[in-house]
């Protein structure tokens, strides 16, 4: 797909037929076999691969679970137990799914701030970068939906506290609200169309999926220097160098899979959502899925009104706030360096940022009471500090270092520099 | 660039200060409930090769039988699934039939009771939540069908984290069993509204409605384990894990074959990689 200069040319007779009717085995062989891509990916650059897999595996196994599965109230938990107990390998594929989403989740967030790390928002890549954050909200919709269809104690308690949110909403809050629960409460038809929408939302990431990767493949991979292609010899080609490193990057990725799908399968869950919904109990404490935690910590850090935006509309507005300001992150960075490799003030504050999500997701599990209020207020902060103020400013008065000439150049000076060994293995 | 260093070191150190700090003052902030956590007891099933000892299960299925099954349902477990203890099908068939349960409607349109089959799951004590309250001061006995799965103590930063690593997950069956053997006479200066009982092991709070279930020498074992309070937890802890994740065993077996198989591919990835890079570097 790349500033379309083919090299593909079909060898045998079918190949020259199909070319001419339906160039597909052109566009696979453009893209995913003589496309380019820089020498220098490291192993953060596989995530994207592994996301893809995920995905596949989420689907296909969200579809066999489907088969089994019976979104009404009155059955829907002891479905999800049939499938536990009495389907053949349900326990396995149930299994996978709901540690599949997890990992789904780790990995999107590596992704995540690899992007972050290596400036791989930065222009050209702007809309590329915007289509992957659409990808990430579809992909929490869909999580959250999902968590709802076990019927357990926290699928529906976190159904009411999340879909209560938009209530806080002026004037249309309360309407939306009713429209997503399909009444007044967390019930059959909140059941059912959670379930819909959890089977849609998928094939709509894999709509954006295709736009986000078409959208790479014209700009060109970033790569660890953040420089631009230049020459031939600052590339490889995507097969067979960049698929088996991907390759290799997906199995280590599914041994941390099966770890948890086979030994700690529980791990990741709440214990609470093994007892099912009961309208009439609330559990002690309403703790979402680990994965939107610092967002949770970032809305019950707003416990104050300012001005007439009270604290549960502020809470509301700063933890929707916290994902809509990753959309403008490509204009709130004024650095003309792109990767953090050669900004040392950036690197610090990044690392700063990384520590400060986990340390967030960390308090999103605390009661919001006392201490931790506090400590999610300053931690909010930081989170938001980071992009409205660090990005802007580092880029003006950051002095970066030098960056080599080329990709080749930067190779080739790492190499001479030392270690040549461990280089070969990150490749 | 000596001076950014310097300063980035300070923003370092500051925050460093700052960590310990916080941790001093979270330590004090624990939760409320339970008084007390746990003890981990070691479990057959615990680990990697973990495996249900079939003798124990035999054993808290007794307990649960003849204790537990007074006020406790287990729903979701069928008389079939107890060819897992170790039982033949004809002696699933004679335990299954030493119960009863509702069938219909017949001919007639009335429904009637019948003796059940081992493709019946365990009928329940009360006829619904009200009556199971009415019968309990006014608390609902759980059903047991996931238990063990459903109850957990917190284990808090750091444990939870190298939990991962040691494979814990044994919380259920570690809490099922403190709790059992965790009722005490003086509670410790907590407040015991009438008719509870105060257990620091209790999840929700520091007393609750079920009386100490088991005494010494209330079931009779065939096979020589011991007749303790002690035993008889260890044991119905041990069932109710089997009843709540049935195919455990399953899931540890396959996952050993699973990990092998791609410790060796990842291995074979691994080299190709190396191989077809190597014009590169």
């Amino acid at each position: 797909m790349s500033a379309g200069h083919s090299t593909y040319t079909p060898k045998t007779g079918l190949g020259r037929w199909m070319d001419a009717r339906l160039p597909l085995p052109r566009l696979v062989y453009d893209s995913f076999v003589a496309y380019p891509v820089p020498r220098n990916l490291n192993y953060a650059y596989t995530f994207g691969g592994i996301l893809t897999l995920m995905l596949v595996a989420q689907i296909v196994t969200g579809i066999v679970l489907a088969m089994h599965y019976a979104a009404n109230t009155e059955v829907a938990f002891n479905s999800v137990e049939k499938i536990m107990r009495d389907v053949n390998s349900g326990w396995l594929i149930r299994y996978l799914h709901s540690n599949g989403a997890s990992m789904f989740f780790i990995a999107v967030y590596v992704h995540i701030f690899r992007g972050l790390y290596y400036g791989s928002y930065k222009a050209p890549r702007e809309l590329l970068w915007i289509l992957g954050c659409i990808i990430y909200l579809l992909m929490m919709a869909t999580a959250f939906m999902g968590y709802v269809l076990p019927w357990g104690q926290m699928s529906f308690w976190g159904a009411t506290v999340i879909t209560g949110f938009f209530t806080a909403i002026p004037v249309v809050g309360d309407w939306i609200q009713q429209l997503l629960l399909g009444g007044f409460a967390v019930d059959n038809p909140t059941l059912n169309r959670f379930f819909s929408l959890h089977y849609l939302l998928p094939f709509m990431i894999a709509g954006v999926v295709v736009l986000h990767v078409w959208a790479l493949h014209v700009t060109g991979q970033t790569n660890p220097t953040g420089i631009e292609v230049k020459q031939k010899t600052d590339t490889v080609a995507f097969t067979p160098y960049a698929t088996v490193k991907d390759a290799f990057a997906m199995v280590v990725f599914l041994a941390l899979f099966a770890y948890f799908v086979f030994y700690i399968p529980n791990f990741l869950g709440h214990p609470d959502n093994y007892i099912e919904a009961d309208a009439l109990k609330t559990p002690a404490h309403i703790v979402p899925e680990w994965y939107f935690l610092p967002f949770y910590a970032i809305l019950r850090a707003i416990t104050f009104n300012i001005g007439p935006i009270d604290s549960k509309l502020g809470g509301v507005l700063a933890m929707f706030g916290a994902i809509a300001v990753l959309f403008v992150v490509p204009w709130l960075d004024t650095s003309k360096v792109r990767s953090a490799v050669y900004r040392p003030w950036y690197k610090l504050f990044f690392w700063l940022f990384v520590i400060n999500a986990i340390f967030l997701g960390w308090l999103g599990s605390r009661p919001a009471e006392g201490i931790y209020v506090a400590m999610a207020q300053g931690a909010t902060l930081y989170y938001f500090a980071f992009f409205i103020v660090i990005m802007p400013v580092l880029g003006l008065v950051e002095t970066p270092r030098r960056l080599p000439n080329s990709i080749t150049e930067a190779v080739l000076e790492k190499k001479s520099a030392g270690a040549p060994a461990t280089e070969q293995a990150k490749g | 660039m000596r001076k950014g260093i310097f300063a980035m070191k300070s923003i370092l150190n500051g925050l460093a200060a700052l960590g310990l700090g916080l941790a001093a003052v979270t330590a004090s902030n624990a939760a409320e409930y339970p008084i007390k956590k746990p003890v981990e007891q070691d479990w057959s099933f615990a680990g990697p090769f973990g495996t249900y000892d079939k003798g124990q299960l035999q054993r808290g299925f007794k307990v649960y039988r003849e204790v537990c099954a007074a006020c406790h349902s287990m729903s979701l477990v069928a008389f079939r699934n107890l060819e897992d203890l170790g039982y033949s099908e004809a002696q699933v068939r004679a335990i299954a039939a030493e119960y009863e349960v509702e069938d219909g409607p017949d001919d007639s349109g009335d429904m009637f009771m019948r003796a059940a089959k081992p493709s019946d799951r365990f009928p329940a004590p009360f006829a619904n939540p009200q009556q199971a309250a009415a019968s309990n001061n006014g608390a609902v006995p759980p059903d047991f069908s996931l238990i063990a799965k459903a109850r957990a103590v917190e284990r808090g930063f750091p444990t939870f984290v190298f939990d991962i690593f040691t494979q814990y997950a044994e919380a259920g069956p570690d809490y099922i069993h403190a709790l059992l053997t965790g009722y005490e006479e003086d509670s410790d200066g907590h407040e015991v509204p009438e008719g509870t009982y105060y257990n620091p092991y209790f999840i929700s709070s520091a007393s609750l409605a079920m009386a100490p279930p088991l005494s010494e020498g209330m079931v009779t074992y065939d096979d020589g384990a011991p007749e303790t309070v002690d035993q008889y937890s260890r044991d119905v802890a041990a069932f109710l894990m089997w009843a709540a994740e049935p195919h455990l065993e399953a899931r540890k077996s396959t996952g050993f074959v699973v990990m092998v198989f791609l410790l060796l591919f990842g291995g074979l990835m691994y080299l190709t990689k190396r191989k077809i890079w190597a014009d590169v570097h």
